[in-house]
């Protein structure tokens, strides 16, 4: 069967700083994204001339514009994974098939985010309205536009920001499973304790389990300590073939397995629709999405090092444990509170950066950066001996997407 | 805009969108919604309700349905309590809780909806409780449906 499983390879990294929610004008999203491709590219020892594709997510970058304003020789592959963030590293897969196929050379993946006026799920009659309609029109620019019907079903129900979506999920998996949030917390503690020793996380400072129950509960069952922080910057990797990445500057860190999707009736999930059935809904959306993933790679769960969760919510990193296969199905909670993914201590540290809880949130691909320093044996807190990683994008809107990188060994 | 939420009420989130922008198939709703009826839509050809009306069945893709009316009452499937304004202005709202709501008389995942839950001691609601729907009729096009602990 053909695979993409070992045959591309992340060979550069680039980023601008992290910033602050709005700290990061008069950059622009442009002017970040351009930044983190060139030191993407001058990371693998390559030059705008090798680049020949864009393989984004979420409609992260306009391949159009940055193609243009850097002067890329020819664009070959202009390709988006649909929805938001859960399609983070399905865009590495996609960019694996396009070369593996022959229709690119060297595909940039990346995210750039500038927060300085609108925010997801934002503040003023209009953002709220905005998370009404999300997922509706599919995002074309054909689209008709205007207020969906859909829309008078959920704008005047106050379910506007995604922390009120996330938290039904988690209600439930408490109600279902007997989870806590002590338990809960550990995510939190353990994200910020990895950040204090990364010296570019922009939240270092140490936190308790009695801060945790002490700080601003946000709406139930989720405090201030469970929302991931907003943050401006841009992150880019650069993927190219196995063989050719041997030949550059750095240790390539194989793509072993790359899927993104989730079942049809996960849908739109929780933004605005919780449809989802029984055994999906408090899930992270990412079983199928898992089970392909580690097909494909060839690998399961015991054979992980180090786990690059997606965490804009920590109850949803002790899902994704489950969904991962970390843990049977609705204890999460006790592996969790038995310390499993401490950095250091734990079977299976994650989020060893700090994650988008603790270091910054640029809609996921700092887990990639993470990933790929583990496995070139350079990140501030190093697993010793990592060989293979998971990283994941989502839960949200399908697509969710799982990938595991591997050294090259 | 902002500052235009009108007179707020602890525990009940304001009608921020006052037009249905219904079409054929969301109309049948609103016009219920009128006078204070719940109907669904439901497939006719295997009997499977949705929410909100959409154009195909997606469980036997058919486009043949009719809107039955629904008790009106239901089952909190999961819920929150929204202590945090997301904006300042909203603050005299909360707490206010807000889930998932399962149908009686459908087949629940599917059909659910999603309201603001008032009337409520938003410490005391479980997932599981019994709740009842209740419509504000905020304008000429639009009743707001709402649910309440089921009395008695
Ligand atoms: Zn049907």
């Amino acid at each position: 069967m053909n695979t993409i499983r070992d045959k591309c390879a992340i060979v550069g990294v680039g980023t601008t700083e992290y910033y602050k929610r709005g700290q990061s004008y008069p950059e622009t999203e442009l002017s970040m994204a351009c930044t983190a491709i060139l030191a993407a590219l001058d990371d693998a020892g390559l030059t705008i001339n090798d680049l020949d594709g864009f393989s984004i997510y979420s409609s992260s970058c306009d391949p159009a514009t940055v193609g243009a304003e850097l002067g890329v020789p020819e664009i070959r592959w202009a390709t988006t994974t649909t929805s938001g963030g859960g399609g983070c590293v399905g865009a590495l897969g996609v960019a694996a098939s396009a070369i593996e196929t022959g229709q690119a050379t060297t595909i940039v993946s990346l995210m750039t985010l500038q927060q300085l006026n609108r925010r997801l799920g934002g503040s003023a009659v209009g953002g709220m309205m905005m998370f009404a309609m999300m997922s509706d029109g599919g995002g074309s620019p054909y689209g008709g536009g205007g207020v969906p019907p859909s829309a008078a079903f959920t704008a005047n129900n106050g379910l506007l920001s995604p922390g009120h979506s996330f938290a039904q999920i988690t209600n439930r998996h408490m109600h279902l499973y007997g989870t806590t949030r002590e338990q809960i917390a550990e995510v939190a503690l353990s994200s910020r304790k990895n950040a204090g020793t990364n010296p570019r996380a922009l939240r270092p400072e140490p936190i308790t389990i009695d801060d945790y129950f002490n700080a601003r509960m946000i709406n139930d069952p989720l405090c201030l300590f469970d929302y991931t922080m907003e943050s401006d910057g841009a992150v880019a990797v650069i993927t190219t073939s196995t063989e050719r990445a041997r030949n550059l500057k750095q240790p390539p860190v194989l793509i072993s397995a790359a899927s993104h999707g989730g079942t049809g009736r996960w849908g739109p999930a929780l933004f605005r629709y919780f449809q989802t059935p029984d055994e999906y809904f408090a899930t992270s959306g990412h079983r199928p999405v898992a089970k392909r993933m580690y097909e494909m790679a060839g690998v399961g769960p015991s054979d992980v090092d180090v786990a690059l969760l997606y965490d804009h919510f920590a109850p949803m990193v002790m899902i994704q444990l489950e969904d991962y296969g970390f843990c049977p199905i609705g204890e999460g909670g006790p592996f969790l509170a038995d310390g499993n993914i401490r950095y250091g201590t734990g079977s299976i540290p994650v989020n060893t950066h700090g994650g988008n809880l603790s270091e910054a949130y640029i809609i996921g691909m700092t887990h990639v950066r993470e990933a790929v320093e583990q496995l070139r044996g350079t990140a501030a807190n190093q697993v010793e001996g990592a060989e293979v990683a998971l990283v994941t994008g989502g839960p949200a809107g399908l697509p969710v997407s799982g990938a595991i990188l591997r050294k090259d060994v | 805009m902002a500052g235009d939420f009108g007179n707020l009420e602890r525990g009940k989130f304001p009608t921020i969108l006052k037009e249905t922008h219904a079409d054929s198939l969301t109309q049948p709703f609103w016009d219920a919604a009128k006078e204070d009826r719940l109907v669904c839509q439901h497939c006719t050809n295997c009997g499977t309700f949705r929410m909100p009306p959409s154009p195909f069945c997606f469980n036997c893709q058919s486009r043949d349905h009719d809107y039955p009316e629904l008790p009106g009452t239901g089952t909190v499937y999961s819920f929150t309590v929204v202590r945090h304004p997301l904006h300042p202005d909203l603050a005299e709202c909360c707490p206010y809780v807000s889930g998932v709501v399962e149908l009686d008389g459908t087949q629940g995942a599917g059909a659910r909806m999603l309201v603001n839950i008032i009337d409520c001691d938003p410490d005391a609601v479980r997932i599981g409780d019994k709740v009842e729907i209740v419509f504000e009729h905020v304008t000429e096009e639009m009743s707001t449906p709402r649910f309440r602990p089921l009395s008695g």
